[in-house]
């Protein structure tokens, strides 16, 4: 890449052009998230209130009830949903690579899911795990009176329809990024192990997984973040109910953001969602910096 | 091999249709199944009297299909207050997206340019941030971002919601569109300044050009992320503009007294249309555009 | 070699959908032989590398490897070992563990396996390599290690893909002579595929020349050479390349000539596989370090390559451009005119249609 010199009525025009951007880091990303934390700080909560109280108002978030059963909620939704799609989208990833016909098709069938809001996923799952008209009520009608699939509407089992549902959603993306992955192994590396006798299984455990780190990484980061994003399809699907069992932290922002209005709280949240969320990414880009320094070149 | 019952392998073996490649059909299928259920339910009941609905399975097909909810979901439902149906949304949604996609690929790809091939002091740590920026979760920024835009004078306004789209939809874009201008022979840049043209010239008649490609991909990740937002457009496109989004979740989930689920369905539909055309349209470049970058759903 | 490895291609048809890639082809190579598949790309060579290997299937045909039918069976039961043109490493592995994952997965006892591994990792010079991973080697180290994986098979066929392609000129030389070595050590059938004339004519016992999926040639690196069977084999083995001059086919006096340009050729002394009738058109072949000063062709000296052992002169007959070697010291300088020889029993005569030897 050329390290062009620009002289000064081009130094001007590329100062022009990145100042949107500048502004944008500077005002919004650094300037908006320092005023949040500072909110964190403070007595506010209608409005805002400069009294300086220290930790207090996270101190009274880790009490609250309310964003404890969100905490722990999403923490189940984030594990089970990760690993499903993770293991869903290989597994249809491993399979469309097996040279099966109609090979287009079935990638559309199960990317489209993807292209649609979590509003729409959401409001249609409602509608399919809905216990009096919907699936629950077909298999009774079938004949087995026993059948129960009311989970939507306990607060034991609601989480599951959440990850059901985001599980549909996001495993059409993590297929795209595996087979991607699939597709760029060398060929010869198969034939190769097809000299060598190795089994298929033996091939993807042994070879082919380890190969796809990538691959598992930029999926797994994708999914993680939008775990800690989940917010349109609580509200759709279930609003956060029954009761508090699919309260998640970002719904408990919004909420006190402006329903129940206490800004000390609510930033104090939002704060803590931060540092979450920089906790995990922050290894993984440094992780992939570090492997752009080391390749050798072949 | 003299024994006149064997015979001598010649040609391709034969190969039969073994257990393993029917379980995979098979899973294929019915994953894809699985898949396709949703969609299908959401034809079938939205085409299904309410009596209907109450009456049959979920799964089954209409024995009269009507597009009565259809009507009713475009032109009658209830969204809050008003009764004027979805097509509120609709128009409001198409009023946020074109702006908002136009401006943020200008936006996007200007900044990628600049960052690609004149590598500017601190590009590296613009890029950087850009980047990890991304990832932060939206509501650290909501309620300082009313703030100011309120204070601007364009809180509750599609000015307003469309420079919020641009703002959010910048990492993304750039990441695009500088990743696509690295791409690009370096000479080609070269040789243009040596004949004389000048940053945005270069930009405008060079480099844009070039990256159709690009192009495609960034109004397909924009117009399906804008269309499908659902929190930013609540927050800051005032009562009066209300992307479709918003308005269907009204609808569907601030119903008292019983649901009309055909309706309801009916009106998901018409939400959904947007993105799954762009999607069915756009076959290959879908694809491309999660290769190219992050996609946020 | 104390197992019988001899290998034959009886037959053999292989199609990818409707186009067909190999017809009827026969080949046989003989125990311990070091056989050469030369051909430019496109010719059929690598698809019936593949295919000795069992990675393709044959529509109709055999494959006989060690007197037994291997046709149907699948790549590890052939007693066959392949080295690729991409070397084709397990990335995530170590060297030792990309030797021997196929013997462990094979149900070898570890000693043995560790004997096997340490055995061809000295024969080949990279026993300080063998924990390190692909990525920390380079392009001739990780050919080393291809070839130990094969090696390590203790296989009776070995198949070679163009594997020194990806090289650079020099490490290309070093491997050559290696693989040599190895053929004279272990004393295998090696099955070679290459694209590059020079492998062929060093390694190989015999050379198959092949073009548009037919063997055009095989025999000897000497028989190729010297007496190339058309003019496509002609113009493709030997570097600097063949000259070529058209011309007709005359008797005069009795006695045959070649005629063309103004000049005539003596050709008694020449070898005829076929005489040609009088008047028959006709193509005249003759290799740069076989022409000769002092004779009564005249040609002008347009350009001298100096090429540090020798010098390569390009020379001008009557519109026609023949190259032709020089020793470094022989004194020769452009715009100069010269009278050459070029004697008959180094000719080569092609049919100018057919481009079949005469």
């Amino acid at each position: 890449m050329p390290l062009v010199r620009p002289r000064t009525a081009s130094r001007l025009a590329v100062g022009l052009a990145l100042s949107p951007a500048l502004l944008v880091v500077v005002v919004v990303y650094v300037g908006c998230t320092a005023w949040t934390m500072w909110i964190s700080l403070t007595a506010s909560r209608m409005l805002p209130n400069s009294t300086f109280v220290g930790l207090r108002q996270y101190a009274s978030l880790a009490g609250n009830e309310r964003w404890q059963v969100s905490v722990v909620n999403l923490a189940m939704f984030g594990a089970l949903f990760m690993i499903a799609s993770l293991l869903l989208g290989f597994l249809l990833a491993v399979l469309i690579d097996q040279r099966v016909r109609a090979e287009n098709l079935l990638r559309s069938i199960f990317l489209y899911p993807f292209s649609m809001s979590f509003i729409v996923t959401g409001l249609v799952w409602q509608w399919l795990l809905n216990p009096s008209l919907g699936i629950e009520k077909m298999v009774r009608d079938l004949g087995f009176d026993a059948f129960r699939f009311d989970w939507i509407v306990r607060q034991d089992t609601v989480i599951y329809t959440l990850v059901f549902a985001a599980v549909w959603h996001a495993s059409g993306l993590v297929m795209a990024i595996m087979l991607a992955g699939l597709r760029g192994i060398d060929p010869e590396i198969w034939k190769a192990a097809r000299i060598d006798g190795l089994p298929p299984w033996r091939v993807y455990l042994s070879i082919v997984i380890p190969m796809l780190g990538a691959s598992f990484a930029t999926a797994s980061v994708l999914l993680a973040t939008s775990v800690v994003r989940l917010y349109d399809l609580a509200v759709a699907m279930t609003n956060g109910g029954p009761g508090l069992a699919s309260e998640v932290p970002a719904k408990f922002v919004m909420d006190h953001l402006f329903e129940r209005g206490n800004l000390g709280l609510a930033t104090a949240a939002a704060t803590s969602m931060l540092i979450t969320v920089a906790a995990v990414v922050a290894p993984w880009l440094y992780w992939q910096a570090r492997q752009r320094e080391r390749s050798v070149p072949a | 091999m003299t024994a006149s019952a064997t015979i001598e392998p010649n040609g391709a073996p034969p190969r039969g249709v073994t257990p393993a490649r029917i379980g995979i059909y098979a899973f294929l299928v019915v994953t894809a199944l699985f898949f396709l259920t949703p969609l299908y339910v959401m034809i079938v009941t939205s085409l299904k009297t309410m009596g209907e609905i109450r009456l049959s399975a979920i799964l089954a097909l209409p024995r009269a299909p009507t597009f009565e909810p259809w009507i009713v979901a475009w032109s009658s439902a209830c969204t809050g207050l008003r009764c004027n149906g979805i097509s509120v949304g609709f128009v409001n949604s198409v009023k946020i997206l074109v702006p908002s996609v136009i401006v943020s690929i200008a936006v996007g790809s200007l900044t990628g340019y600049a960052l690609s091939f004149w590598k500017p002091r601190g590009a590296g740590l613009l890029f950087g941030t850009l980047m990890v920026v991304a990832f932060v979760p939206y509501q650290i920024f909501i309620y300082p971002l009313v703030r100011v835009l309120a204070f601007v004078g364009i809180n509750n306004s599609i000015p307003g919601i469309v420079l919020i789209h641009t703002i959010f939809g910048l990492p993304t874009m750039t990441l695009l569109f500088r990743n696509y201008f690295a791409g690009l022979p370096p000479e080609l840049f070269k040789a243009a300044r040596v004949d004389g043209a000048g940053f945005f010239r270069i930009f405008w008649s060079v480099m844009l050009p070039m990256a159709t490609p690009m192009l495609v991909v960034a109004v397909i990740l924009q117009v399906t992320g804008v269309w499908n937002d659902f929190i930013l457009g609540l927050v800051f496109a005032g009562r009066e503009n209300l992307p479709m989004t918003v308005q269907l979740n009204n609808i569907v989930n601030s119903t008292q007294g019983e649901r009309a689920y055909n309706v309801d369905m009916a009106a998901t539909i018409l939400t959904a249309l947007v993105p799954l055309v762009v999607y069915f349209a756009s076959g290959r470049w879908f694809v491309r555009g999660i290769a190219a970058g992050a996609v946020k759903g | 070699m104390n197992k019988r490895c001899d290998v034959s291609i009886r037959g053999a048809e292989i199609s990818y959908g409707t186009v067909k890639i190999l017809e009827k082809f026969d080949l046989e190579v003989a125990q311990s032989e070091f056989v050469v598949l030369l051909g430019p790309s496109g010719c059929g060579k690598s698809t019936l590398l593949n295919a000795i290997a069992g990675l393709v299937d044959l529509r109709d045909g055999q494959i006989w490897i060690g007197g037994t039918n291997v046709t149907w069976e699948e790549p590890k039961d052939r007693g066959i070992a392949m080295v690729f043109q991409s070397y084709a490493l397990y990335p995530r592995m170590t060297v030792r563990g990309n030797m021997s994952f196929g013997l462990k997965v094979a149900g070898m006892p570890a000693a043995e396996i560790i004997r096997r591994v340490d055995n061809a990792a000295a024969m080949l010079k990279i026993t300080e390599l063998l924990d390190r991973r692909p990525a920390e080697l380079s392009g001739g180290q990780r050919q080393r290690v291809a070839i130990g994986r094969a090696l390590v098979r203790d296989a009776g066929v070995y198949l070679f893909d163009e594997p020194l392609s990806n090289l650079d000129a020099q490490l290309r030389a070093e491997l050559r002579v290696e693989i040599k070595r190895l053929h004279q050590r272990l004393q295998a059938t090696m099955i070679y595929v290459t694209h590059d004339q020079i492998e062929a004519l060093t390694l190989a016992d015999r050379i198959a020349v092949m073009k548009d999926r037919v063997i055009q040639q095989l025999g000897t690196p000497s028989d190729i050479y010297r007496r190339p069977a058309n003019r496509f084999v002609a113009s493709f083995v030997g570097s600097p390349a063949m000259n070529f001059l058209p011309g007709t086919f005359a008797v005069r006096d009795g006695a045959a000539h070649f005629a063309a340009a103004g000049i005539s050729i003596p050709l008694d002394g020449y070898g005829f596989d076929a005489r040609p009738q009088p008047g028959a058109a006709i193509e005249l072949g003759i290799r740069p370090e076989h022409i000769e000063v002092g004779g009564d062709v005249p040609v002008a000296v347009e350009m001298v390559e100096p090429m540090g052992s020798d010098q390569l002169a390009w020379l001008r007959l009557s519109g026609h451009a023949l190259s032709m070697r020089l020793s470094a010291e022989a004194h020769i300088i452009a715009g100069e005119k010269l009278q050459l020889r070029l004697p008959a029993d180094k000719l080569n005569l092609f049919d100018a249609a057919t481009g079949r030897r005469l």
